[in-house]
């Protein structure tokens, strides 16, 4: 056993090591087939022994093994037993923002102001970040890398883990406007000695309001001769089109159907970020065909008299009344954490719902809700060949061991600064024997 | 004029209490003691004794005889309280009546100050107890008012400010003498808090347990400088000593875990406070009973919450709510369970509602004796001075209330608040009811007049009329709207004849003609029917159960120990056995008694545990869940002290992470220092106490810590020793050295000076205490062996220790252990090279390794974060989970009790839904010495139950205020996430 645990670490060393750290694969020019493995295709569907082909970066074959023997060419990678699925996407993320929370110097994660729908993460976005590429292993192979900070926080784009730089990486450019909602209620500032009653916010109102005519007048800018150039103004103008999504991030009740009717005033596409209390008003989230993308499930209930489990079902209370909902990451160590983002949905699926549907929760339902759903989130034919390899469950962390990576169809190296490290350590260790 | 009848009272005073030995140049020199008796009166000469139709003779303030049969002499002036009673007026035994709190001079440095203001004082400014409140005690004529209006007499006040706040005095509300009369005791008791000094920034202590150490530490030196080995001057320790004879007040701010911490301080030092209790003592009602303690509790009863809107409501949580409700039965749970306990207004916003809060508390069960008592001779008693104030024993000061009734009916006026022989009304005894209807005749007029109270109505014929009336003196004074122009008057004013029942005066009209007028009364008022009155006193108010602990998912009953069979369970022994199918466990008083197959156990509970998988308790090697504060940052080396000290046995996580299969855990000082404080190892008992939560034979634990958090890299205001890992190793070379020559000296047999810190770091080279470091680095790890390797003595685990795998060779050679993270990294630059594999690499090193948590959120998931070291580093399923049960029970010296599945070790087992590290799993029952604390189903039953309580008492509240009681906005209870980082946190 211990042989075999060396032998397959030198195996590792080895290999592993011929696969520069950190370079980007080249595109894909040999055709794939990974046939025999139990394929989860993100849409809800599981096909046992199956056969999985794809050339030039695109999906050409989904089906059961019975289906199409003949056909198989290529590298064959024979995965019975294993598990197959399509990369994992993390919605509201700010991976390649910031590399140190701790480090000020590293982080480029929330700009200064109030309104800026002109800010755009995708400039800032480190695409050779040591926690990104820490992503990989996981089968995180996406993200949304998203503003933070503000009143209106700045525009997103979705990016892919594989790239030498910001350009490349990019997947969707400027899918969407964020925006923090204001909250209906305020808390006094205890730790400067002020009452920590609840109250109503006295400037809730007033600040929809502002927001309303914030909106009002960038239209009325856009409908004009557009001088002079007004930067914030124009950036809205994919919103008011619908090229953009308006994701706006707000837990309560109130906020959400506040949130709602601000959208549909404008015929803005909305998406609910957060949503803690979604799942009180899940009839307004269906009729107005409203999406959430929830937090990490691994959370502390809101107040002492919440059920233990209340950030583990939520998942359970919105997908079994009909809302798409999609899991993000924002919050204390978002960063490096955004790898456990199989670990959340998995932890979602014990509470309650059914793993496939679990599983579209950063697959499907999180590519349809980005707007990318034309090229991934799914194992489908004619989509980007952006899938891996599990030894196991990958939602659980048994079963979450990647032998083979694919993004757009080229085979991508799973080292990271951590394998590396733990590589040369246990070299170390072995020479001392 | 008003002045000039000021200055004359002002002048009166000090000649009727013109001092005797004292020089006079404003008059003749004259004494009076003219001696008044109060007769036919029904007087509580105590709360328990009562005389009726009795005497009461005073003279020079004090009484000198009390009785039924008290012979009047001659020359006495006697007032008739006939129908009235006469009590011994209250005592107020915690305030800062006419004390204002010092203004300290401002300092504009931004640094953190480490050093004390002062020579010749304590090292630490917030030990004040030099200060006498005399010095700067001014009297508060108008707040006297507001207190001889609720019915005090005496007040015992003192200078509330820092930690120990030195001696207070006992005041008499003699609002018209002086300080010379009125002042009964100028060193009234001595004071403590926990709160510091507005006269100083010195930041040691921030923490509750800083405080705590803080006084064992003066209580201590106390002893040591009276012995006088001490070359330095130190006022404080003197000071200390003189008050040692005085009562002890401490104010723990409202908070009754403090009170019970502190309790014990004072026991170590064979002291007893007394203690400014909560309101709330009726939630740790059996340990603050055990603390043989006078509590001092005050009546500020909180008002209902508005839970109009229900998103607001939705923010308050039940604990609140619960006071709300639970408040007003304090008093009687205290009295039901023999507490000796007085009553303060202090922290009341208003005087006005004291008489009602009273009252409140006596509808819910409080004796009326037992409030008399709380408010007379327990005072009293507290304040050595049972024989002067409290009762109206002869010879006592003549401090009492003459009232119309019994005094806490809310009927019954105070008339009369008399202090050392001084009158005060409070309401004219003398007053008379006019209240009637009368005939009001003038001008060839004839109005109605109907008076009520201190309102009247008149009438015309059946039109009401604009008017306004007063009533004052006998003086009747009325001014009348004209009919036809509202901005013209008629004014009547007039004499009461009481014996006509009438009145008559002179009238004015709009145009300024006078006449005159008369108003004869044809109709007393009628009596309102007092039918009201015991409707009220019936009504026995709707208390909610307490719980333990007093929140949401507290036990009403506590869990009891049983006899449980596991039948065909997957059984996880985290022993050599591995990992035992379809098998059957027996707990059994507590204890683990059998594993095998087929068991059968007489009376034993079954559970069919098929499909099921049993395992003994994770335990947390760190965590700070469960704690009141985490971090003293005020030196860099706090060893002095102890995470006991701030065990918070209320603190919600200790129910989730029972809900995530922890049944032991180590609580920890943060890492703000090279050398922390102690831990606090203990199981999560939910409901218990916070002592009864603590290991028995607890093994000793020290936090120590290194890297970015002790050199405060992140803190642009520290100045601190030290600022680098160089000065790091040669803090522990400093505090070892002396701890060595500390023990050397303790050990010849020579008087030494008793040193908190000293004594914790000699058991550390005595191989008595073990440490438990918090670390990140290679070299800095590396650094700590070698500090203790030349101390002669062993690390015994690295925490975090996230470069473990950098020198995991070394750790095997010196011998310690490492307990990590799973998979953090990246959070601040230390970490930069922490890897996933860490667990794994240490591992195989042969180090004994586990996964610790330092989060409240994690702490509740260990099964996962113990699964994870599968996926990063491939270690075996039983290795990982040892990681987070034998494991951490190793390296807390706890492997003989807990951590595995072992016939004879603790009943601590943990059945779950499935395999233990499967993310589908949950903990389905939770059991720590063989008491079931946590169950899925018990779970689901009491969510019911907090829903059905929360909608309850929200009607309740909803029903108070529709009937026009006050409200106050819903709070929100912040909880602070406690860290290793977190400092300058004190959460309740």
């Amino acid at each position: 056993m211990k042989k075999q645990l060396i032998y397959g670490l030198l195996f590792f060393l080895v290999i592993g090591n011929s696969f520069a750290q950190q370079t980007p694969a080249p595109k894909q020019t040999k055709v794939y087939t990974i046939k025999g493995a139990t394929a989860h295709l993100g849409n809800g569907e599981v096909i046992e022994n199956s056969v999985i082909m794809f050339a030039n970066g695109k999906i050409t074959f989904v089906g059961h093994a019975n289906m199409n023997t003949a056909m198989q060419q290529g590298i064959i990678i024979n995965a019975t037993g294993k598990h197959v699925y399509p990369g994992f996407i993390a919605a509201n993320s700010t991976l390649g923002l910031g590399e140190v929370d701790a480090v000020k110097a590293s982080l480029d994660v929330q700009e200064v102001g109030s309104m800026n729908p002109h800010i755009r993460s995708i400039i800032a976005y480190n695409a050779e970040s040591k926690v990104v590429e820490s992503m990989r292993p996981n089968g995180v192979f996406m993200g949304q890398i998203t503003p933070r900070g503000g009143r209106i926080s700045g525009t997103s784009t979705i990016v892919q883990f594989d790239a030498w730089n910001w350009e490349d990486a990019t997947i969707k450019v400027d899918d969407g406007i964020h925006m923090n909602w204001p909250g209906s209620i305020t808390y006094g500032r205890w730790w400067l000695g002020e009452d920590p009653s609840a109250k109503i916010n006295p400037n809730y109102v007033k600040t929809i309001r502002s927001l309303e005519e914030y909106i009002a007048n960038a239209k009325t800018y856009l409908n004009g001769n557009k001088t002079p150039k007004n930067l914030e103004f124009e950036a809205i103008e994919e919103l008011l089109n619908g090229r953009k999504k308006l994701f706006v991030h707000t837990h309560g009740e109130r906020e959400i159907i506040d949130a709602i009717n601000f959208a549909n005033k404008f015929n803005f596409k909305l998406v609910i970020v957060g949503g803690d209390e979604a799942y009180k008003i899940t009839d307004v989230l269906v009729k107005n065909n409203v999406p959430v993308i929830l937090q990490r499930a691994h959370r502390i209930p809101n107040g002492d008299d919440s059920d233990y489990d209340f950030s583990y079902k939520l998942a359970k209370l919105l997908i079994d009344k009909g809302v798409t909902v999609a899991v993000g990451m924002n919050g204390q160590m978002e960063r490096m954490n955004t790898r456990n983002l199989p670990f959340y949905v998995g932890t979602y699926a014990a509470h309650g719902i059914d793993k496939e549907e679990a599983l579209k929760m950063i697959t499907s339902n999180s590519a349809k809700i980005l707007g990318i759903d034309d090229k991934v989130g799914t194992i489908a034919v004619g989509k980007d060949a952006t899938l891996f390899i599990s030894e196991g469950d990958a939602l659980d962390m048994r079963g979450n061991i990647i032998s083979d990576a694919f993004i757009q169809g080229r085979k991508i190296s799973l080292e990271t600064h951590q394998t590396k490290l733990w590589k040369r350590y246990a070299t170390k260790y072995k020479h001392q024997k | 004029m008003k002045k000039i009848l000021l200055v004359f009272l002002f002048f009166s005073a000090i000649m009727m209490h013109s001092q005797e030995y004292f020089p006079t140049n404003a008059g003749i020199k004259t004494t009076k003691n003219t001696t008044v008796a109060f007769t036919n009166a029904t007087i509580y000469v105590t709360p328990s004794q009562l005389i009726k139709k009795g005497t009461l003779l005073v003279k020079n303030g004090k009484v000198i005889e009390v009785g039924r049969r008290v012979k009047i002499p001659n020359g006495v002036k006697t007032i008739d309280l006939s129908g009235k009673s006469i009590y011994p007026s209250f005592i107020e035994v915690y305030s800062n009546f006419g004390v204002k709190r010092p203004t300290p001079t401002p300092n504009r440095s931004r640094l953190t100050q480490y050093e004390s203001n002062r020579k010749g004082y304590y090292w630490n400014d917030h030990i004040r107890p030099e200060t006498n409140a005399f010095v700067s005690f001014n009297y508060d004529t108008k707040k006297a008012m507001a207190l001889l209006k609720a019915g005090f007499g005496v007040v015992n006040t003192h200078q509330a400010d820092g930690i120990a706040r030195g001696t207070g005095v006992l005041v008499a509300l003699n609002s018209n003498s002086t300080d010379a009369y009125r002042i009964i005791d100028t060193k009234s008791g001595q004071y403590f808090s926990l709160n510091k000094s507005s006269m100083s920034r010195q930041v040691y202590p921030n923490s509750f347990m800083g405080k705590t150490a803080l006084l064992r530490q003066v209580f201590i030196d106390a002893d040591w400088y009276s012995k006088g080995t001490t070359t330095n001057k130190d006022i404080s320790l003197e000071a200390i000593n003189a008050n040692k004879g005085l009562s002890q007040i401490f104010d723990t701010g409202g908070n009754n875990l403090n009170a019970i911490r502190m309790d014990k301080v004072g026991d170590e030092n064979g002291i007893q406070f007394s203690f400014v209790g909560s309101g709330h003592e009726y939630e740790n009602i059996q340990e603050i009973k055990s603390m043989n303690a006078t509590m001092i509790v005050p009546v500020n009863f909180r008002k209902a919450y508005d839970v109009s809107n229900p998103y607001l409501a939705n923010q308050l949580e039940l604990n609140d709510m619960r006071r709300w409700n639970q408040e007003p039965s304090n008093l009687a749970v205290l009295a039901k369970n023999n507490v000796n306990f007085t009553i303060t207004t202090h922290s009341l916003k208003s005087l006005a509602g004291f008489q009602k809060n009273i009252q409140k508390a006596i509808r819910y069960g409080l004796s009326e004796t037992k409030a008399l008592e709380a408010l007379t001779t327990i005072p009293a008693k507290l304040l050595g001075k049972s024989s002067k104030i409290g009762s109206l024993q002869k010879g006592s000061y003549a401090n009492f209330l003459i009232t119309s009734g019994p005094i806490f009916e809310t009927s019954t006026k105070i008339y009369e608040n008399w202090v050392q022989g001084t009158k005060h009304v409070i309401n004219d005894m003398h007053a008379i009811d006019v209240s009637g209807t009368y005939k009001l005749s003038y001008n060839n007029q004839s109005l109605d007049l109907t008076i009520s109270g201190k309102r009247a109505t008149l009438k015309k014929g059946d039109k009401k009329l604009k008017a306004k009336y007063s009533f004052k003196d006998n003086w009747v004074q009325i001014t009348l709207n004209n009919q036809n122009d509202g901005s013209k008057f008629t004014r009547f004013v007039g004499l009461l004849n009481s014996k006509m029942n009438a009145f008559s005066g002179k009238v004015i009209d709009k145009a300024g003609n006078e006449s005159t007028w008369t108003a004869i009364k044809t109709n007393d008022a009628k009596k309102k029917a007092s039918k009201k009155k015991k409707k009220t006193k019936s009504a026995t108010p709707f208390v909610v159960p307490v719980s333990y602990p007093n929140v949401g998912y507290g036990f009403t009953s506590a869990p009891k120990q049983q006899d449980i069979l596991f039948k065909n369970a997957t059984v996880w022994t985290s022993e050599r056995e591995g990992v035992l199918k379809n098998t059957d466990v027996l707990l059994k008083d507590g204890k683990i008694a059998k594993i095998g197959k087929n068991l059968r156990a007489r009376g034993a509970k079954v559970i069919d545990a098929t499909g099921k998988h049993l395992t003994a308790g994770i335990i947390d090697e760190h965590t700070h869940i469960a704690l009141s504060s985490s971090n003293e940052v005020g030196h860099n080396s706090v060893a002095e002290v102890t995470m006991e000290d701030a065990i918070n046995p209320a603190d919600m996580n200790i129910y989730r992470n029972l809900a995530g299969g922890v049944t032991s855990a180590q609580l920890l000082h943060g890492s703000a220092n090279p050398i922390g404080g102690r831990s606090a190892i203990i199981k999560l008992k939910w409901g218990e106490t916070a002592d009864n939560m603590v290991y028995t034979n607890t093994p000793k634990f020290i936090k120590f810590a290194l890297g970015e958090n002790v050199k405060q890299s992140r803190s642009t205001t520290s100045t601190r020793f030290p600022q680098t890992r160089m000065g790091v190793e040669q803090v522990y070379m400093d505090y070892f050295q002396r701890a060595k020559e500390y023990d050397a000296k303790k050990k010849s047999g020579k008087p030494y000076r008793k040193d908190l810190e000293m004594e914790v770091l000699a058991e550390i080279l005595n191989k008595e205490r073990f440490i438990t470091c918090h670390s990140y680095v290679q070299s800095e790890i590396n650094m700590l062996m070698k500090v203790a390797e030349r101390f002669n003595f062993n690390i015994n685990t690295f925490t975090h220790i996230l470069e473990g795998y950098k020198v995991a060779d070394k750790m095997k050679k010196h011998g310690v252990g490492g307990s990590t993270f799973s998979d953090w990294w990246a959070y601040k630059y230390e970490v930069n090279d922490a890897i996933p594999f860490n667990a794994a690499i240490m591992h195989n090193q042969g180090i004994t390794v586990a996964i610790n948590s330092d989060d409240r959120e994690m702490s509740r998931r260990l099964n996962q974060e113990a699964a994870k070291t599968i996926k990063y580093g491939g270690m075996t399923e039983e290795a990982a989970w040892n990681m987070v049960t034998i494991n951490p029970a190793k390296l807390l010296h706890l492997d003989d009790r807990v951590g595995s599945i072992k016939v004879g070790k603790d009943a601590d087992v943990v059945l779950w839904t499935g395999h233990p590290m499967s993310i589908y799993t949950k903990a389905e029952t939770t059991i720590i010495e063989g008491k079931v604390y946590f169950d899925l189903s018990q779970d689901l039953a009491k969510r019911k139950a907090i829903k059905e309580e929360r909608s309850t008492l929200m009607n309740m509240m909803l029903n108070e205020k529709n009937n026009g009681g006050k409200v106050q906005a819903p709070k929100k209870n912040v909880k602070r996430v406690l860290h290793c980082d977190t400092v300058n946190t004190e959460l309740n």
